[in-house]
């Protein structure tokens, strides 16, 4: 009898599974229909969010009326930090509009006792919480950035005297580092979001990702000096958050040849990094889903 | 805590008959003080998370530092000395982004608009139709009791520091003309900071009170949070902008919020202008005491409370 019963039950199994790809597109479109219902405040959230970008490149146009690179010697000159700018806003818009809406939302749950409901369904509960929702009015920023990327790229590629050659792996490579980035940025915000459930209220652990990302907005060699190494050795290798936009943007941007090796080293770092925190905010995670005490209603 | 607010017409009416203005006056200090006293019992449940908060928002300074030290640096092919970009020295560069963030506590209103403009929306603005409190005037005191809850907590992480930060001053006043600050322009700096403080408030409040109009401010908050920031000296020092760029955003009243006070204190401000400058914030001020007022009549008088 049991023989007869046994692949009708692994079956049954196999179509519990859920399909995670299926899942996140299916999060995906409802959001996206939400969005496009509130189209005029879809609109206008885009073009606040430009504005930033636009504001923030202003603030950079006046720093470089005023010297001809930032850090001596670093070859962050206008166009190269351009290039890292657009790489920030290209990371940044990925995670806001990914992560963001969704860890926001989670120390909600945990203070509403709402957590629940995603801790019976039959699915990883890092996942169900973590992709959600998806905020697509975010993405406006990733087309900012693929905007100044091309334009900077073309700046400093025809470049009088001593144009910029890129290697094409570069450009294979570019990508994968900037998911690379992207996972670093959850893991930190995923720990974060975390430790919300042990202190039952975040909103300041949620400025702190703010303020700690902070530190990742500039070329590393600016904390090259004096007690800026301390800061540099913390965020490389404690959080690693310096080489989330470093590594990257420093690929396309600085194209020594031949390269050094501590920048070879860097970059393997940073893959390292990225398996390293997505394997250790995991765990803190499921560790502190442990001492989830639902809140009564 | 409620009763001592609650409205007792046919008792107080007797009273101010009795005591005329002065009772009067009395009632009203007694009113605001109690509004006061709530407001800052209620800012102070979440202590531990107010005091994190506070402190956090200096870690901003360091990535500053590190920048400006960088362009310095590349300015002079590695050596700050005797670097300046528009008369700013790296320690004047350091000082005007400590400073700023001290304007800025004053001058910063975090929801204030949001919140007017959400009241307006959602019918709440009636509370302050049915009670004898003005409204401007309860979110005054509102304010006032934040920020001292805010001065309070933030004032140990300040003096801290400005201390570790002190030789940066001291090598500002070293290099540049400008001296120390005198009594008169320390005078002058903390009149700039109050009267930052109410310019910021009534500014926000004419922006949120725009809601009796237009129910939705959101983007218009948007708009001026942007040019708050770029065109206060928050982001960065009003000098640095081109000549004719730097003419018209003298003329906005947003220099005072965070660029003015700082510039005050670093002596950027001739001491003959220092007076004249004040007494221009003084008018900004009133005029937007005035808006918000008229506003606020002309507003109420179009408005249709719904739900509950």
């Amino acid at each position: 009898m049991s023989t007869t019963e046994l692949p009708d039950r692994q079956q049954t199994l196999e179509r519990m599974r859920p399909r995670y790809m299926q899942v996140f597109l299916t999060f995906a479109r409802n959001s996206l229909v939400r969005d496009m219902t509130f189209r005029m405040n879809f609109i206008l959230q885009c073009f606040t969010s430009i504005s930033w970008t636009v504001m923030n490149i202003g603030f950079y146009l006046i720093v470089f009326q005023f010297t001809k690179q930032i850090g001596v010697n670093t070859g962050w000159a206008q166009y190269q930090f351009f290039i890292f700018l657009a790489t920030t806003w290209l990371i940044n818009s990925l995670v806001q509009a990914f992560f963001m809406p969704n860890a926001q939302e989670f120390s909600e749950l945990i203070r509403t006792g709402n957590l629940d409901f995603a801790l019976v369904k039959p699915i990883d509960t890092q996942f169900l919480i973590s992709f959600q929702k998806v905020d697509w009015a975010a993405l406006s920023n990733f087309w900012m950035g693929i905007v100044l990327l091309s334009y900077s790229l073309w700046k400093l590629m025809t470049m009088p005297g001593d144009p910029l050659q890129l290697h094409p792996v570069v450009f294979l490579l570019y990508p994968v580092f900037i998911i690379c980035g992207c996972l670093i940025m959850y893991s930190v915000m995923i720990t974060l979001a975390a430790t919300s459930i042990w202190l039952g209220r975040n909103q300041t652990l949620y400025n702190f990702w703010f303020y700690l990302t902070n530190f990742s907005r500039y070329p590393m060699e600016i904390y090259w000096s004096g007690w800026g190494w301390s800061l540099w050795g913390v965020f490389t290798f404690l959080v690693p958050v310096l080489v989330v936009i470093n590594v990257p943007a420093r690929l396309l941007a600085q194209p020594m040849n031949p390269r050094t090796p501590w920048e070879l080293w860097l970059t393997g770092f940073a893959l390292l990094a990225t398996v390293l925190s997505l394997w250790i905010s995991r765990a803190i995670f499921r560790r502190a889903l442990l001492s989830y005490r639902s809140a009564s209603s | 805590m409620g009763s001592e607010v609650q409205y007792q017409p046919g008792h107080s009416d007797g009273a101010e008959k009795n005591a005329g203005v002065w009772g009067l006056v009395q009632g009203k200090l007694s009113t605001w003080w109690t509004m006061m006293r709530i407001a800052l019992e209620e800012r102070l449940v979440y202590r531990g998370d107010f005091a994190l908060g506070t402190l956090m928002r200096f870690l901003p300074i360091i990535t500053q530092i590190f920048l400006w030290s960088a362009i310095f640096m590349a300015r002079g092919d590695g050596t700050m000395e005797g670097q300046s970009i528009k008369g700013f020295t790296i320690h004047t560069m350091i000082a005007y982004y400590l400073l700023t963030m001290m304007g800025r506590a004053f001058s910063s209103m975090p929801g204030l608009s949001s919140g007017i403009a959400q009241q307006v929306r959602n019918g709440e603005i009636k509370k302050y139709l049915i009670q004898p409190v003005d409204m401007v005037g309860f979110l005054l005191l509102n304010r006032v009791a934040h920020k001292l809850v805010y001065y309070g907590v933030a004032l140990l992480p300040f003096v801290l520091v400005f201390w570790l930060c002190g030789g940066y001053f001291s090598e500002h006043f070293h290099s540049s003309p400008a001296s120390w600050p005198s009594g008169s322009r320390v005078a002058v700096f903390v009149l700039s900071l109050v009267l930052g403080f109410l310019l910021g408030f009534f500014m926000e409040v004419c922006i949120g009170l725009i809601s009796f109009w237009f129910l939705e401010v959101t983007s218009l908050l948007f708009i001026y949070m942007l040019m708050n920031f770029f065109l206060s000296g928050h982001m960065f020092p009003l000098d640095l902008l081109p000549d004719t760029a730097r003419m018209v955003v003298d003329w906005l009243p947003l220099k005072y919020l965070a660029y003015f006070p700082a510039a005050v204190f670093l002596g950027l401000v001739p001491d003959e202008r220092l007076w004249y400058e004040l007494a221009i914030e003084v008018a900004w001020v009133l005029f937007f005491i005035l808006a918000s007022r008229l506003m606020l009549a002309r507003g109420l008088r179009r408005y249709s409370g719904f739900g509950g």
